[in-house]
């Protein structure tokens, strides 16, 4: 038993530094850590890549060059829902891409996906959420309420539940593939004989973090500028 | 054998769980049906290649989700345990 079951599976958030603030206790746990890397690595990259931008080239070099077609492919997508408004929003688009994106791909580096914990999604499905209602009253005024009346009064406890749901979905959507991932890895490294452990994880991590954790940043960008889009006219 | 209430629950919390993970069946139907349409859509149309297949990859992440409610049920009543004191 001891020679062939590695170790004790593991896949849960783990508590790593207690605080106390206002008489609670807080924790801070792998996920802020991998929130924290991820952060770093982000502004790391930004840093980079405004001083690559402010010293741009006609003759682009690689870096600028991979920066402008990452640009590119984030405006085609914009351009794809949101057409001419792109500009508005994708900044805050650009931003949430980067961020789930990364916090996905940390589980190749070691870490537990940050996106994996309800917490950091749900807060992301909440900061979609305020944008989606800050357009839709800025540009409809009073009719992004009556319009919860439509078409009949009798159908207002529908929409709203529609309305509210929307956060929910998207959260539990990126929050729940990206738990399976962890959990599937988890129980690979934790129950399976070490012998299996030399070539298989390599395809499962290219399925659980890179496929599965790419598809839905995109997913979960695109549905945020669908439901943007609905609030526009 | 004498099985505790707490130990009850639990026996009953597993089978829960992997009946809560027959909601699987509906996802896997659907994305098949989003695989199949989109294979014949390149065949007809090859040119469009690029778009069809981000249109059905985005539908069948969103035709995933009921699948993903059932394992976050499944996954509360394993590790969470809600009916125990």
């Amino acid at each position: 038993m001891g020679l062939l079951i590695s170790n004790e599976p593991d896949f849960m958030i783990h508590g790593v530094l207690e605080y106390q603030m206002f008489g609670q206790s807080f924790w801070i746990t792998t996920t802020t850590i991998g929130a924290w890397i991820v952060t770093i690595l982000l502004l790391i990259f930004g840093v980079l890549a405004n001083r690559a931008l402010k010293n741009a080239t006609d003759v682009p070099g690689a870096f600028q060059n991979a920066l402008e077609y990452g640009y590119e492919m984030l405006e085609k997508m914009g351009n794809s829902i949101l057409g001419g408004n792109t500009r508005r929003f994708i900044n805050y688009i650009g931003t949430i891409f980067l961020f789930i994106l990364l916090c996905n791909l940390s589980g190749l580096l070691g870490l537990r996906a940050p996106t994996a914990d309800y917490g950091v999604t749900f807060l992301l499905g909440v900061f979609t959420f305020c944008i989606v209602n800050y357009q839709g009253i800025k540009n409809r005024g009073i009719r992004h309420f009556t319009c919860l009346f439509e078409p009949t009064p009798v159908l207002f406890p529908i929409n709203l539940i529609g309305e509210l749901a929307n956060p929910l979905s998207i959260s539990l959507r990126l929050f729940a593939n990206l738990l399976s991932g962890v959990i599937i890895m988890g129980l690979w490294y934790g129950m399976m004989p070490i012998f299996v452990d030399i070539a298989i994880p390599a395809a499962l991590h290219a399925y659980c973090d890179l496929f599965s954790g790419c598809i839905q940043t995109y997913v979960f960008c695109m549905l945020t500028m669908v439901y943007v889009n609905d609030k526009l006219e | 054998m004498n099985i505790s209430g707490q130990e009850f629950i639990f026996g009953c919390s597993a089978i829960g769980a992997g009946l809560a993970m027959i909601a699987g069946i509906g996802p896997g139907v659907g994305q098949g049906i989003a695989a199949g349409h989109g294979a014949s859509a390149v065949g007809r149309n090859p040119g469009a290649q690029s778009q069809i297949t981000s249109t059905m990859l985005l539908g069948q992440a969103v035709a995933e989700t009921t699948g993903l409610y059932g394992l976050v049920v499944a996954i509360i009543l394993m590790f969470v345990k809600p009916f125990t004191s």
